[in-house]
């Protein structure tokens, strides 16, 4: 117990600091940056206090905006996927996550995916949408979530097999 | 009233959500509007320490390219010093105009963004080194923003790219002036607005600031013009301008002051 409460604090931090230090400096054509603090969200453990967890993903949401100078689109985005979290479970892992049996490293690459995607792309919506904050560029709000989505999901997925134990 | 307190417990994470939501909202609302972003910025003890201790590290990475610029400016400024013969020989017989307008402070940008749309920049100077909020900030060749909030060690700066920055700019060799402003498209243009018809706009054209804002001094250089075309009541031109700033590659910079900027508010009051 007292291990993944460390281990969340760990990557709390770590998490933070990666996004602000680094990967907001990527600018990859301009514009492209991942969002990969929302990795604490997507491999919070899913036996948890809800009201909990969705302060803390108020607050890692907060102290990224904080870094950011953004005003609270990251705490907003942040704290949607993490109120969501559970739907978007059953979504994409059935039964399996319903019978409270499956574990977030040790279940199938498709379903696990599907799980990642569909948080990135709600979370880069959301973020995206309160940045620009005008509905007449809908189009640059769609343009940013599309390709900052593959980047952070193909890093989410990357960073989520690099640091996986093994489990047996 | 237990009925209520019933509807509480059972939706508390819910209403959890929708408080912790509204807070972000408010933050956000308040970060589009100037000056408002009270609690939310990275001029901070904890965040500027932070980006502070980093850029310690991160700016020697571009070291070459920021000497090469500061001597480009000594060069420049060493022509002006040698190349000025006329005032050789004479002596100042007013003594008011040895006292300059303006007071420069030189900073350092320790945390730059332009890929955003309201992209805000943090300095590593500030309140303790008299830096207030409204002052000017420029590089050596051209604007950079104005001063937005300060804590005691640290500055945010509102970048030109911002789409809430309206800066007064003019025509070098005219005096027309209008806004300078962003469409969040490019770091490398930025636009100006209100220019009337009946200026001679032309491309390869130097737009400077015009100093009617008391933020800058006049002819501070912003960048040239691009391409320009009229608006859609055909009555004013919208200019695209190029920055003669690298946006994206800031090191160091100058916070202006104006000296008389208080006497000026205060008469603008009155």
């Amino acid at each position: 117990m007292n291990n993944v409460v460390s281990l969340n604090i760990f990557r709390f931090i770590i998490l933070a600091l990666t996004q602000v230090l680094i990967c907001n400096h990527i600018n990859f054509l301009g514009y492209i940056n991942p969002y990969i603090y929302i990795l604490f969200i997507i491999l919070y453990p899913l036996k948890n206090n809800r009201m909990l967890f969705i302060f803390l993903s108020f607050l890692l949401g907060l102290t990224v905006d904080l870094f950011l100078d953004s005003g609270g689109i990251n705490a907003a985005a942040a704290l949607s996927i993490a109120y969501a979290r559970p739907v978007i479970l059953k979504f994409s892992f059935g039964m399996q996550y319903e019978h409270q049996t499956m574990k977030l490293n040790a279940v199938e690459f498709g379903s696990k995916f599907t799980y990642i995607a569909i948080m990135t792309i709600l979370h880069h919506i959301i973020l995206f949408s309160l940045e620009i904050f005008s509905a007449s560029r809908i189009l640059l709000v769609l343009q940013k979530t599309l390709f900052s989505s593959i980047f952070t999901i193909i890093l989410c997925l990357l960073l989520s097999v690099i640091f996986s134990r093994e489990n047996k | 009233m237990q009925q209520i307190i019933n509807f509480i417990i059972r939706n508390k994470t819910f209403l959890l959500f929708l408080l912790l939501f509204s807070i972000s909202i408010l933050f956000t609302i308040q970060s589009h509007s100037y000056h408002k972003s009270k609690f939310i910025n990275s001029a901070n003890f904890l965040t500027g320490g932070v980006y502070n201790s980093i850029n310690n590290i991160s700016s020697y990475f571009n070291l070459k390219s920021q000497n090469q610029q500061l001597a480009e400016e000594n060069n420049r400024l060493r022509m002006v010093l040698y190349g000025s013969e006329s005032k050789k020989d004479s002596v100042y017989f007013d003594s008011i105009q040895f006292t300059s307008l303006y007071k420069f402070t030189p900073a350092n940008i320790i945390k730059n963004s332009y890929s955003s749309t309201n992209n805000l920049l943090t300095l590593n100077k500030g309140a303790k080194d008299s830096i207030k909020q409204d002052f000017g900030v420029i590089s050596s060749k051209g604007i950079i923003g104005i001063i937005d909030r300060t804590s005691n060690g640290y500055a945010t700066v509102i970048s030109v790219l911002n789409t809430t920055s309206q800066i007064s700019a003019q025509l070098k060799k005219t005096n027309h002036f209008g806004t300078l402003t962003w469409n969040s498209e490019s770091p490398e243009l930025v636009q100006l607005i209100d220019i009337p018809k009946i200026a001679p706009v032309q491309v390869g054209d130097t737009i400077v600031t015009s100093g009617r804002s008391s933020i800058f001094p006049k002819n501070v250089l912003i960048g040239v013009i691009e391409d320009f075309k009229l608006d859609q009541a055909e009555n004013f031109y919208e200019i695209n301008v190029r920055l003669f700033n690298d946006m994206t590659n800031l090191e160091h910079v100058y916070v202006i002051q104006n000296i008389d900027k208080p006497e000026i508010t205060k008469l603008l009051d009155e």
